[in-house]
Protein backbone atom coordinates (compact mmCIF):
# COMPACT_ATOMS: atom_id res chain seq x y z
CA UNK A 1 0.00 0.00 0.00
CA UNK A 2 1.83 3.12 -1.42
CA UNK A 3 -1.32 5.77 0.42
CA UNK A 4 -0.42 7.00 2.99
CA UNK A 5 -2.77 7.02 5.82
CA UNK A 6 -3.64 10.03 8.66
CA UNK A 7 -6.09 10.44 11.23
CA UNK A 8 -8.46 11.90 8.99
CA UNK A 9 -8.57 9.37 5.99
CA UNK A 10 -9.29 5.83 5.77
CA UNK A 11 -8.42 3.03 2.92
CA UNK A 12 -10.65 1.50 1.12
CA UNK A 13 -10.75 -0.15 -2.29
CA UNK A 14 -12.28 1.57 -5.15
CA UNK A 15 -12.79 -0.31 -8.53
CA UNK A 16 -9.43 -2.37 -7.95
CA UNK A 17 -7.23 0.18 -6.39
CA UNK A 18 -6.76 1.42 -3.46
CA UNK A 19 -7.97 5.16 -2.36
CA UNK A 20 -8.12 7.15 0.75
CA UNK A 21 -11.20 8.76 1.62
CA UNK A 22 -12.11 11.11 4.46
CA UNK A 23 -13.21 9.39 7.46
CA UNK A 24 -17.35 9.65 7.60
CA UNK A 25 -17.44 10.13 3.40
CA UNK A 26 -20.40 8.70 2.36
CA UNK A 27 -21.10 6.54 -1.72
CA UNK A 28 -22.26 9.44 -2.65
CA UNK A 29 -19.20 12.12 -1.94
CA UNK A 30 -16.93 9.07 -4.10
CA UNK A 31 -19.89 8.77 -7.06
CA UNK A 32 -19.64 12.35 -7.48
CA UNK A 33 -15.80 12.53 -7.41
CA UNK A 34 -15.32 9.57 -9.47
CA UNK A 35 -17.98 10.67 -11.96
CA UNK A 36 -17.38 14.63 -11.95
CA UNK A 37 -20.72 15.01 -11.61
CA UNK A 38 -22.41 17.53 -8.93
CA UNK A 39 -25.15 14.88 -7.46
CA UNK A 40 -28.31 15.88 -5.21
CA UNK A 41 -29.43 13.11 -2.57
CA UNK A 42 -31.45 11.03 -4.19
CA UNK A 43 -27.88 10.16 -6.47
CA UNK A 44 -28.91 11.68 -9.31
CA UNK A 45 -27.33 14.54 -11.14
CA UNK A 46 -28.51 17.85 -10.44
CA UNK A 47 -28.40 19.22 -13.68
CA UNK A 48 -31.46 16.21 -15.08
CA UNK A 49 -29.33 14.01 -16.71
CA UNK A 50 -29.30 10.34 -16.03
CA UNK A 51 -26.89 9.03 -14.31
CA UNK A 52 -26.01 5.79 -15.90
CA UNK A 53 -23.61 4.18 -13.21
CA UNK A 54 -24.78 1.83 -10.34
CA UNK A 55 -22.06 0.76 -7.47
CA UNK A 56 -21.98 -2.48 -4.90
CA UNK A 57 -20.10 -2.20 -1.52
CA UNK A 58 -18.23 -5.64 -0.48
CA UNK A 59 -20.54 -7.40 -3.55
CA UNK A 60 -23.69 -6.34 -2.48
CA UNK A 61 -25.71 -3.39 -4.97
CA UNK A 62 -26.34 -0.04 -2.95
CA UNK A 63 -29.41 1.66 -4.59
CA UNK A 64 -28.79 5.10 -5.68
CA UNK A 65 -31.22 6.47 -3.12
CA UNK A 66 -29.21 4.77 -0.41
CA UNK A 67 -25.87 6.50 -1.23
CA UNK A 68 -26.10 9.26 0.71
CA UNK A 69 -26.97 7.76 4.06
CA UNK A 70 -24.08 5.17 3.18
CA UNK A 71 -20.99 5.83 5.22
CA UNK A 72 -17.71 4.62 3.89
CA UNK A 73 -15.86 2.38 6.50
CA UNK A 74 -12.09 0.91 6.16
CA UNK A 75 -11.26 -2.20 3.95
CA UNK A 76 -14.48 -1.65 2.37
CA UNK A 77 -14.26 -3.19 -1.27
CA UNK A 78 -16.12 -0.53 -3.90
CA UNK A 79 -16.85 -1.40 -7.24
CA UNK A 80 -18.70 1.58 -9.21
CA UNK A 81 -20.03 0.60 -12.76
CA UNK A 82 -21.50 1.99 -15.97
CA UNK A 83 -22.67 0.72 -19.57
CA UNK A 84 -19.43 0.32 -21.85
CA UNK A 85 -19.74 -1.05 -25.55
CA UNK A 86 -20.01 -4.91 -25.58
CA UNK A 87 -22.28 -7.53 -26.99
CA UNK B 1 -49.25 -9.22 -42.73
CA UNK B 2 -48.51 -6.94 -45.66
CA UNK B 3 -45.27 -5.48 -46.31
CA UNK B 4 -44.61 -2.49 -47.68
CA UNK B 5 -42.33 -2.71 -51.55
CA UNK B 6 -39.63 0.10 -51.10
CA UNK B 7 -36.46 -2.21 -49.72
CA UNK B 8 -35.90 -0.47 -46.92
CA UNK B 9 -39.37 -0.93 -45.35
CA UNK B 10 -39.90 -3.28 -42.18
CA UNK B 11 -42.76 -4.98 -41.54
CA UNK B 12 -45.96 -3.91 -41.12
CA UNK B 13 -46.73 -2.73 -37.28
CA UNK B 14 -48.40 -5.81 -36.28
CA UNK B 15 -45.59 -7.74 -36.61
CA UNK B 16 -44.21 -6.18 -34.10
CA UNK B 17 -41.60 -8.60 -31.76
CA UNK B 18 -43.60 -8.24 -28.48
CA UNK B 19 -41.16 -8.96 -25.44
CA UNK B 20 -42.60 -8.67 -21.41
CA UNK B 21 -45.51 -6.89 -22.93
CA UNK B 22 -43.45 -4.01 -25.39
CA UNK B 23 -43.06 -4.01 -29.06
CA UNK B 24 -39.91 -3.96 -31.11
CA UNK B 25 -40.39 -3.50 -34.84
CA UNK B 26 -37.19 -4.03 -35.88
CA UNK B 27 -36.23 -7.65 -35.49
CA UNK B 28 -32.26 -6.97 -35.62
CA UNK B 29 -31.01 -6.24 -32.15
CA UNK B 30 -27.47 -5.16 -32.39
CA UNK B 31 -24.76 -5.16 -30.02
CA UNK B 32 -21.92 -2.86 -29.72
CA UNK B 33 -18.75 -4.80 -29.01
CA UNK B 34 -15.81 -4.85 -31.64
CA UNK B 35 -16.70 -1.37 -32.81
CA UNK B 36 -13.19 0.80 -33.81
CA UNK B 37 -15.20 4.42 -32.62
CA UNK B 38 -18.59 5.41 -31.10
CA UNK B 39 -18.86 7.70 -34.57
CA UNK B 40 -18.57 4.68 -36.46
CA UNK B 41 -20.69 2.64 -34.19
CA UNK B 42 -23.39 5.15 -34.45
CA UNK B 43 -23.56 4.85 -38.01
CA UNK B 44 -24.17 1.39 -38.15
CA UNK B 45 -26.77 1.53 -35.61
CA UNK B 46 -29.06 4.10 -37.20
CA UNK B 47 -28.31 1.87 -40.68
CA UNK B 48 -29.30 -1.18 -38.82
CA UNK B 49 -33.05 0.34 -37.73
CA UNK B 50 -32.49 -1.61 -34.64
CA UNK B 51 -34.29 -0.38 -31.53
CA UNK B 52 -32.80 -2.88 -29.02
CA UNK B 53 -28.76 -2.72 -28.24
CA UNK B 54 -26.68 -4.67 -26.12
CA UNK B 55 -24.25 -2.91 -23.61
CA UNK B 56 -21.46 -4.35 -21.02
CA UNK B 57 -21.46 -3.34 -17.39
CA UNK B 58 -17.87 -2.53 -16.61
CA UNK B 59 -16.38 -0.25 -14.34
CA UNK B 60 -16.34 3.69 -14.07
CA UNK B 61 -13.23 4.58 -15.46
CA UNK B 62 -12.57 8.58 -16.90
CA UNK B 63 -12.98 7.25 -20.69
CA UNK B 64 -16.56 6.06 -19.26
CA UNK B 65 -17.90 9.88 -19.55
CA UNK B 66 -18.41 9.75 -23.51
CA UNK B 67 -20.39 6.88 -22.84
CA UNK B 68 -22.43 4.36 -25.23
CA UNK B 69 -25.36 4.93 -22.90
CA UNK B 70 -25.52 8.80 -23.87
CA UNK B 71 -25.44 8.07 -27.15
CA UNK B 72 -28.21 5.21 -27.27
CA UNK B 73 -29.68 7.55 -25.16
CA UNK B 74 -29.44 10.51 -28.08
CA UNK B 75 -30.86 7.67 -30.78
CA UNK B 76 -33.61 6.41 -28.53
CA UNK B 77 -32.45 3.34 -29.23
CA UNK B 78 -33.38 0.65 -25.91
CA UNK B 79 -29.96 -0.36 -24.01
CA UNK B 80 -30.15 -4.06 -23.30
CA UNK B 81 -27.37 -4.83 -20.42
CA UNK B 82 -25.86 -8.19 -20.89
CA UNK B 83 -23.57 -10.19 -18.03
CA UNK B 84 -20.21 -10.44 -20.46
CA UNK B 85 -17.38 -12.24 -18.79
CA UNK B 86 -18.68 -13.96 -16.34
CA UNK B 87 -17.70 -17.51 -15.86
CA UNK B 88 -20.23 -17.99 -12.64
CA UNK B 89 -23.99 -17.40 -11.94
CA UNK B 90 -22.86 -15.31 -8.65
CA UNK B 91 -20.91 -12.84 -11.29
CA UNK B 92 -23.82 -12.97 -13.58
CA UNK B 93 -26.39 -12.24 -10.86
CA UNK B 94 -24.27 -9.19 -9.53
CA UNK B 95 -23.46 -7.63 -12.66
CA UNK B 96 -27.44 -7.41 -13.78
CA UNK B 97 -28.37 -6.13 -10.42
CA UNK B 98 -25.50 -3.32 -11.28
CA UNK B 99 -27.24 -2.76 -14.50
CA UNK B 100 -30.50 -2.63 -13.56
CA UNK B 101 -29.64 -0.39 -10.84
CA UNK B 102 -27.38 1.64 -13.98
CA UNK B 103 -29.23 1.46 -16.81
CA UNK B 104 -33.20 1.40 -15.00
CA UNK B 105 -34.32 -2.04 -16.82
CA UNK B 106 -35.14 -5.29 -15.50
CA UNK B 107 -34.26 -6.57 -19.50
CA UNK B 108 -30.98 -8.54 -19.09
CA UNK B 109 -28.99 -10.40 -21.74
CA UNK B 110 -27.45 -12.93 -19.17
CA UNK B 111 -24.55 -14.59 -20.86
CA UNK B 112 -22.31 -17.42 -18.56
CA UNK B 113 -19.53 -18.37 -20.44
CA UNK B 114 -17.19 -21.62 -19.95
CA UNK B 115 -13.91 -20.17 -21.15
CA UNK B 116 -12.30 -17.74 -23.04
CA UNK B 117 -11.70 -19.70 -26.51
CA UNK B 118 -14.88 -20.74 -27.51
CA UNK B 119 -16.89 -18.47 -25.13
CA UNK B 120 -19.97 -20.74 -25.52
CA UNK B 121 -22.23 -20.47 -22.29
CA UNK B 122 -22.07 -22.96 -19.48
CA UNK B 123 -24.96 -24.54 -19.16
CA UNK B 124 -25.07 -25.67 -15.42
CA UNK B 125 -23.96 -21.90 -14.10
CA UNK B 126 -26.52 -20.33 -16.86
CA UNK B 127 -29.50 -22.30 -15.66
CA UNK B 128 -28.77 -21.10 -12.18
CA UNK B 129 -28.42 -17.86 -12.64
CA UNK B 130 -31.23 -17.84 -14.64
CA UNK B 131 -33.24 -19.13 -12.14
CA UNK B 132 -32.15 -16.53 -9.50
CA UNK B 133 -32.36 -13.51 -12.16
CA UNK B 134 -36.52 -14.91 -12.87
CA UNK B 135 -36.91 -15.18 -8.79
CA UNK B 136 -35.52 -11.50 -8.64
CA UNK B 137 -37.68 -10.25 -11.26
CA UNK B 138 -35.96 -10.12 -14.44
CA UNK B 139 -37.14 -10.26 -17.88
CA UNK B 140 -34.08 -12.84 -18.92
CA UNK B 141 -32.68 -13.23 -22.31
CA UNK B 142 -30.52 -16.31 -22.12
CA UNK B 143 -28.13 -16.33 -25.05
CA UNK B 144 -27.30 -20.28 -24.65
CA UNK B 145 -26.45 -23.42 -26.92
CA UNK B 146 -28.29 -24.73 -29.57
CA UNK B 147 -29.10 -27.71 -27.18
CA UNK B 148 -32.95 -27.76 -27.58
CA UNK B 149 -33.06 -29.76 -24.36
CA UNK B 150 -31.30 -27.08 -22.41
CA UNK B 151 -33.89 -24.50 -24.19
CA UNK B 152 -36.49 -26.17 -23.03
CA UNK B 153 -35.25 -25.90 -19.37
CA UNK B 154 -34.85 -22.47 -19.84
CA UNK B 155 -38.08 -21.57 -21.12
CA UNK B 156 -39.72 -23.44 -18.32
CA UNK B 157 -37.40 -21.71 -15.54
CA UNK B 158 -39.32 -18.44 -17.12
CA UNK B 159 -36.82 -16.94 -18.71
CA UNK B 160 -38.59 -14.30 -21.66
CA UNK B 161 -36.32 -14.64 -24.88
CA UNK B 162 -34.38 -17.94 -25.44
CA UNK B 163 -31.18 -17.10 -27.70
CA UNK B 164 -29.00 -19.73 -29.21
CA UNK B 165 -25.54 -19.20 -30.43
CA UNK B 166 -25.33 -20.17 -34.40
CA UNK B 167 -21.64 -20.79 -33.95
CA UNK B 168 -18.80 -18.92 -31.10
CA UNK B 169 -19.18 -15.71 -30.38
CA UNK B 170 -17.47 -13.34 -33.03
CA UNK B 171 -16.56 -16.55 -35.06
CA UNK B 172 -18.60 -15.56 -38.46
CA UNK B 173 -19.15 -19.24 -39.26
CA UNK B 174 -22.92 -18.44 -39.42
CA UNK B 175 -25.48 -21.33 -38.23
CA UNK B 176 -23.28 -24.79 -37.65
CA UNK B 177 -26.73 -26.74 -36.95
CA UNK B 178 -29.56 -25.41 -38.37
CA UNK B 179 -31.31 -28.39 -37.49
CA UNK B 180 -31.06 -28.10 -34.07
CA UNK B 181 -32.10 -24.14 -34.14
CA UNK B 182 -35.38 -25.47 -36.33
CA UNK B 183 -36.34 -27.78 -33.25
CA UNK B 184 -35.69 -25.25 -30.85
CA UNK B 185 -37.85 -23.06 -32.94
CA UNK B 186 -40.96 -25.73 -32.95
CA UNK B 187 -40.99 -26.77 -29.13
CA UNK B 188 -40.64 -22.78 -27.93
CA UNK B 189 -43.47 -21.09 -26.53
CA UNK B 190 -41.09 -17.40 -26.21
CA UNK B 191 -39.35 -16.11 -28.50
CA UNK B 192 -36.14 -17.44 -29.86
CA UNK B 193 -33.28 -15.32 -31.00
CA UNK B 194 -30.20 -16.48 -33.00
CA UNK B 195 -27.47 -15.08 -31.40
CA UNK B 196 -23.93 -15.21 -31.62
CA UNK B 197 -22.14 -16.74 -34.80
CA UNK B 198 -23.71 -14.39 -37.82
CA UNK B 199 -21.12 -13.63 -40.27
CA UNK B 200 -22.87 -12.39 -43.22
CA UNK B 201 -26.44 -11.12 -44.28
CA UNK B 202 -27.42 -14.42 -45.93
CA UNK B 203 -26.47 -16.36 -42.27
CA UNK B 204 -28.90 -13.47 -40.51
CA UNK B 205 -31.82 -14.34 -43.50
CA UNK B 206 -31.22 -18.28 -42.61
CA UNK B 207 -31.82 -17.21 -39.10
CA UNK B 208 -35.20 -15.57 -39.97
CA UNK B 209 -35.96 -18.55 -42.64
CA UNK B 210 -35.96 -20.92 -40.18
CA UNK B 211 -38.09 -19.24 -37.88
CA UNK B 212 -36.31 -17.39 -35.42
CA UNK B 213 -38.30 -13.74 -34.10
CA UNK B 214 -34.83 -11.82 -34.06
CA UNK B 215 -31.52 -12.23 -34.59
CA UNK B 216 -28.67 -10.50 -32.48
CA UNK B 217 -25.22 -9.51 -33.69
CA UNK B 218 -22.02 -7.29 -33.38
CA UNK B 219 -18.81 -8.35 -35.19
CA UNK B 220 -20.52 -9.18 -38.30
CA UNK B 221 -21.36 -5.56 -38.47
CA UNK B 222 -18.83 -3.83 -36.19
CA UNK B 223 -15.85 -5.54 -37.75
CA UNK B 224 -16.82 -5.29 -41.49
CA UNK B 225 -15.03 -3.09 -43.28
CA UNK B 226 -18.14 -1.31 -44.32
CA UNK B 227 -19.58 -1.27 -41.18
CA UNK B 228 -22.47 0.82 -42.21
CA UNK B 229 -22.84 -0.45 -45.17
CA UNK B 230 -23.57 -4.30 -43.40
CA UNK B 231 -25.93 -2.68 -40.65
CA UNK B 232 -28.12 -1.77 -43.79
CA UNK B 233 -27.34 -5.21 -45.37
CA UNK B 234 -28.53 -7.10 -42.18
CA UNK B 235 -31.94 -5.03 -41.58
CA UNK B 236 -33.02 -6.05 -45.45
CA UNK B 237 -31.45 -9.65 -44.84
CA UNK B 238 -33.54 -9.94 -41.29
CA UNK B 239 -36.83 -8.47 -43.12
CA UNK B 240 -36.53 -10.40 -46.81
CA UNK B 241 -35.99 -14.12 -43.96
CA UNK B 242 -38.53 -13.07 -42.12
CA UNK B 243 -40.85 -12.19 -45.07
CA UNK B 244 -39.58 -15.71 -46.87
CA UNK B 245 -40.70 -17.58 -43.80
CA UNK B 246 -44.13 -16.23 -44.10
CA UNK B 247 -44.54 -16.58 -47.52
CA UNK B 248 -43.96 -20.78 -47.33
CA UNK B 249 -41.22 -22.03 -49.12
CA UNK B 250 -41.05 -24.86 -51.76
CA UNK B 251 -40.48 -28.15 -50.29
CA UNK B 252 -36.96 -29.33 -51.81
CA UNK B 253 -36.72 -32.32 -54.19
CA UNK B 254 -34.30 -34.87 -55.26
CA UNK B 255 -35.30 -33.82 -58.87
CA UNK B 256 -36.04 -31.05 -61.04
CA UNK B 257 -39.79 -30.20 -61.24
CA UNK B 258 -40.59 -28.46 -64.43
CA UNK B 259 -41.87 -24.25 -64.47
CA UNK B 260 -42.19 -24.92 -68.10
CA UNK B 261 -45.16 -27.15 -69.88
CA UNK B 262 -43.53 -29.95 -72.36
CA UNK B 263 -46.89 -29.79 -73.95
CA UNK B 264 -46.94 -28.31 -77.63
CA UNK B 265 -43.08 -28.97 -78.16
CA UNK B 266 -41.70 -28.96 -81.77
CA UNK B 267 -39.10 -31.30 -80.67
CA UNK B 268 -39.56 -34.74 -79.46
CA UNK B 269 -38.41 -35.65 -75.53
CA UNK B 270 -35.05 -37.86 -76.20
CA UNK B 271 -37.05 -40.66 -74.89
CA UNK B 272 -39.41 -40.80 -77.77
CA UNK B 273 -36.61 -40.34 -80.21
CA UNK B 274 -36.07 -42.59 -82.93
CA UNK B 275 -32.29 -44.02 -82.51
Amino acid sequence: MTQKMTENTIDITVNGAHRPVTVESTLLELVADLTGKNLVASGDPADGSRLGVAAAVDGTVIPRGGWAAHELLPGQTVDIVTAVQGG
Amino acid sequence: MTFNTADTAAPAASDSLVIDGDALTSRLIMGTGGATSLTSLEEALIASGTELTTVAIRRYDAQSRDSVFAMLDRLGIRALPNTAGCYTARDAVLTAQLAREALGTSWIKLEVIADEDTLLPDPVELFTAAEQLVLDGFTVFAYTNDDPALAKRLEDAGVAVVMPAGSPIGSGLGILNPHNIATIIERAGVPIVLDAGIGTASDAALAMELGCDAVLLASAVTRAHDAGAMARAMRLAVDAGRMARAAGRIPKRSLAQASSSFDGMVTRRPSEADL
